[in-house]
């Protein structure tokens, strides 16, 4: 494979985990943040330390594996519509 | 005011009926120049009733000009522009002409005065709207036209009868807030939902638009939903019901995102989404949140387009649509990948993008509120919109795994189409004053505190997290996903199958039996027993006798 984008620094699989621990980093700052920057809420609960990054990690997670379970019931072949005439 | 009114409207119109007949290398200058003079007159115009005329009997309100509805026709204008700019090259001259119709109905919603002059611009967007979809020039495109236009003409329909009873019953047909206390408000409602893709009819969104051609979707994305968005804060502002049917339609366009394959068909999903917040922030109803469901609108135009134009690209470029088709663009085709995550970005709502400063006002209205739940809910759905749409759109299509296909960037017109909204779509994000001053009320609202930038990029951040780490689970299959057009297109077409072969059968049935009576009465005993050769009075005798005898049981009955 002589191909130039195999060897593309994103795709190396050496590469992953420094990928990974450079988001990583990134999460921890976003986090670390709130102790420079004290955030204003208007419940309460929105203030405490990590709310949003465990919001959110939550709620997608939770919003990802609804999709895959409705995706049993309501996936199809996507030439599920062409025979309809 | 008779110094030279041009109806922003009419010129496009004719602008329309002009690209047609014109010399090809006028076209562009009329595709190109006409949606800015409208800008022009659209900025011309002071606030106010500016233009009647009677119909039907009835003082019509052509043009009423006021800051939120300037907003709206600013925004379509740009809209038509910038997807002229992307499409003139390549488009067919009717897509454009459709195009350009569609945009001049959008623009009429925006400045009527009056409910029959709304109406009559809506049906003119339904009308050319439907042309749009057909230039995708498919078999598919044809079925998914089809479908489109009658749904739309029958949200026509409803949304017809609601205006007829509300000019019956109060006699006006001003736009204002309608009260839902009696039929007519609830025909008007469900007519304009219909339009901004509101269950239990969202499906018809995701239907049509994937179908049309790659210049099509970017001018579908734009008008028709937003004009609903705008008739529901003119018509219906702080209704408590649009919170829900909103939070609905931001949920079930995360979902089916999430689930779908098709690139256009996820960011089809994704304008459902994006409008569910409009139609929460239009429930919600307060000052704050209603520029923020307007501000939205514009932000959400701007990116939704630059978006389908970076979807179109790749479709035009690789003539490939799937998820699972696509991958490694970004080394080819980069700008197209560039202004793809931008507009991604700004979806996503990422600080200094446009959807940062404006999609924040609407759940900054909740809170104010103190709605906790409704609250809860815009935060986990913007989460959600990183997640279907900022993240999974990019990746799939210009990162993921090697595809091996190789196109290069589109030509330069759609090129320039992308760069001139992904620079709109930043400089809105850092320069958020010029769109906080197109808004219906004063904004007191500042969206770069540091409280904000923290939560919002934990949020977001995390949220990519949860879409890598569960990426196994969000593997693209060649699937599409049932949702309530099935009722439509296989129950409704099975039940109509069945009741045409029915009926078919039926008049078999009746033939067969008509046939055997004929028979007999050609061939059986009438011909040689003691009936046969009868005189005519005779005959008038027996009919008689049943005659008396029909009419003396009607007697006695």
């Amino acid at each position: 494979m002589t191909d130039p984008h195999r060897k593309s620094w994103l795709y190396r699989p050496e590469n992953r985990g420094k990928l990974w621990w450079g988001f990583a980093l990134v999460l921890a700052a976003t986090v670390l943040a709130q102790l420079a920057f004290p955030l204003h809420g208007h419940f309460g609960f929105d203030e405490w330390f990590g709310f949003n990054a465990l919001f959110g990690f939550a709620s997608c997670a939770a919003m990802v594996i609804l999709a895959k379970v409705l995706g049993f019931l309501l996936k199809r072949p996507d030439s599920y519509y062409d025979d309809d005439a | 005011m008779l110094e030279l009114l041009l109806p922003p409207a009419l010129i496009l119109v004719l602008g329309a009926f002009l690209i047609g007949p014109v010399r090809a290398p006028l076209r562009p200058l009329i595709v190109l120049g006409a949606p800015l003079l409208t800008l022009y007159a659209i900025w011309q115009m002071e606030d106010g009733i500016l233009l009647t005329a009677q119909f039907l009997g009835y003082e019509i309100q052509l043009i009423e000009a006021s800051p939120l509805r300037r907003l709206f026709a600013t925004i379509f204008a740009i809209m038509a522009f910038a997807g002229g700019l992307f499409a003139f090259r390549q488009a067919k001259w009717w897509e454009l002409a459709a195009a350009q119709a569609y945009a001049a109905g959008a623009i009429g919603v925006s400045f009527a005065g009056d409910l029959i002059t709304m109406f009559l611009f809506w049906e003119l967007m339904a009308i050319f709207s439907t042309v749009v979809v057909w230039c995708g020039g498919t078999e598919g495109a044809r079925r998914a036209g089809i479908r489109y236009a009658t749904m739309h003409l029958l949200g026509g329909v409803l949304l017809k009868i609601g205006i007829e009873g509300v000019m019956i019953h109060t006699g006006s047909i001003e736009i204002q807030p309608i009260p839902l206390t009696n039929f007519d408000g609830w025909l008007i409602l469900i007519g304009v939902l219909i339009n901004a893709a509101a269950p239990p009819v969202s499906a018809w969104l995701a239907d049509a638009y994937p179908e049309s051609s790659p210049s099509g979707s970017v001018f579908l994305s734009a008008f028709t939903t937003k004009t609903a968005v705008l008739a529901l804060i003119l018509l219906f502002p702080g209704e408590q019901i649009l919170i829900w049917i909103g939070l609905y339609m931001i949920f079930y366009g995360i979902i089916y995102a999430l689930l779908e394959n098709d690139m256009r068909r996820i960011l089809a999903y994704s304008i459902v989404n994006q409008v569910g917040f409009m139609v929460c922030g239009i429930g919600i109803g307060t000052e704050m949140a209603i520029n923020g469901a307007a501000a939205h609108a514009f932000a959400h135009i701007i990116y939704k387009a630059l978006l389908l134009m970076s979807a179109g690209s790749v479709l035009y470029m690789t003539g490939r649509r799937k998820c699972s088709e696509l991958g490694g663009l970004v080394h080819s085709m980069p700008l197209t990948a560039i202004c793809g995550i931008i507009g991604a970005l700004a979806i996503s709502a990422f600080p200094y993008t446009s959807g940062f400063v404006t999609k924040s006002m609407i759940s900054q209205a909740a809170a104010d509120q103190h709605f906790t739940t409704v609250w809860l809910l815009l935060v986990a759905a913007s989460a959600g919109v990183f997640l279907h749409a900022g993240i999974k759109f990019p990746w799939f299509v210009f990162f993921q795994k090697d595809s091996g296909l190789r196109p290069k960037d589109p030509p330069w017109n759609m090129r320039a189409a992308m760069v001139l909204f992904s620079v709109a779509c930043i400089a809105l994000g850092v320069f958020p004053q010029w769109l906080y001053g197109l808004l219906p009320y004063p904004v007191d609202y500042e969206p770069y505190t540091a409280s904000h930038l923290v939560s919002q990029f934990q949020l977001l951040l995390f949220s990519g997290l949860a879409f890598f780490a569960l990426l196994p689970l969000m593997k693209r299959t060649l699937t599409l996903s049932l949702d309530t057009d099935w009722l439509w297109r296989v129950a409704g077409f099975h039940l109509g199958r069945g009741m045409v072969n029915g009926l078919a059968r039926l008049r078999a049935g009746i033939l067969q039996v008509a046939d055997g009576l004929w028979r007999q009465l050609a061939n059986g005993p009438w011909r040689h027993g003691a009936l046969a050769y009868q005189s005519t009075s005779r005959m008038l005798s027996w009919a008689l006798l049943v005659l008396l005898i029909l009419v003396s049981a009607k007697f006695l009955l």
